[in-house]
């Protein structure tokens, strides 16, 4: 069984609404405490990144299976001006702004799957996955 | 957005419990509040209980160790109680360390580092106004 939502992210708050969301899909895949923690952190790391530099979008949830385990499936896209450089983005500690730089690479490092998709003008989109 | 995370005043002592999934704006503006608390009362310690939060991300990190700098800066000593063993691990992978914010397991401990940590500031700059009169005895 497949479910689906699509929040939207224009405003801080949604950040947070966005979080309660995608720890309530992960408790009902019945994700461990630790994946479920991993997975909303990841999932506030990149709606903000999508927020701030992206000038908001939207964040698609959805609570699926992946080779036949429970998972969670999370899509964050904009329509800001996209990453230039993705390498230099996604290296710890790099920041264009006044963060730590921690949030695509740390991102990456919490979920099962990660794939990030720019193009300079056109925004950015990215998916993340963690599974039982 | 009118809702506060409450500081309380006990003595020399600043404490806060996060009880709320803080959206940015409320973490920068408990920092502010705290920051003017701090002069305001001539608090010697603060201690904040994030046992409630479900996650510390990169932002809510970031505010923490501002939190510690500035109080540091302002003679204050700054513990951070609770937080939740899966949120610790999840920061050690996300990549933040947390440098220079003390921490503790609980409210209990924490109040003891503080106890410890704010006397023994005091007993430092005591001992130095002995060495001061000491100085001053033996005439250089
Ligand atoms: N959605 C996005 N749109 C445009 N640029 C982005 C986006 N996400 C990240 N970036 C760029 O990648 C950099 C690194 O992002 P991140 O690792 O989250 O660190 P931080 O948010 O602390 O700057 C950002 O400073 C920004 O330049
Ligand atoms: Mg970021």
């Amino acid at each position: 069984m497949t479910t689906t939502e699509t929040l939207p992210l224009k405003q801080e708050t949604d950040i947070v609404t966005i979080r309660q969301r995608v720890r309530k899909a992960a408790e009902d895949a019945r994700l461990g405490l630790v994946s479920q923690t991993k997975i909303v952190t990841a999932a506030s790391e990149i709606a903000r990144n999508g927020l701030i530099y992206g000038g908001g979008g939207q964040c698609l949830i959805e609570r699926t299976q992946r080779e036949g385990r429970a998972a969670v499936r999370l899509v964050i896209i904009d329509h800001g001006p996209g990453i230039a450089n993705l390498e230099q983005a996604m290296t710890d500690g790099y920041t264009s702004g006044n963060g730590l730089g921690l949030g695509l690479s740390g991102a990456r490092r919490l979920v099962d799957a990660f794939e990030i998709a720019s193009q300079p003008g056109q925004g950015t989109s990215v998916e993340m996955w963690k599974w039982k | 957005m009118t809702a506060k995370i409450p500081i309380l005043k006990m003595g020399d002592y600043l404490l806060i419990s996060i009880q709320v999934d803080m959206h940015d704006q409320l973490a920068l503006d408990l920092q502010e509040d705290l920051t003017e608390q701090i002069v305001r009362h001539s608090a010697k310690g603060v201690l904040i209980d994030i046992s409630a939060l479900e996650i510390v991300d990169s932002f809510i990190g970031r505010t923490l160790s501002h939190i510690a700098s500035v109080a540091r800066i302002l003679d204050a000593k700054v513990i951070v109680v609770g937080m939740q063993p899966a949120v610790a691990i999840t920061l050690v992978e996300l990549g933040l360390s947390l440098d220079g914010i003390a921490t503790a397991l609980n409210v209990e401990k924490g109040m003891a580092w503080l106890q410890r940590n704010v006397n023994e500031g005091l007993r430092v700059e005591a001992e130095r106004d002995d060495d001061r009169d000491a100085a001053a005895e033996t005439g250089d």
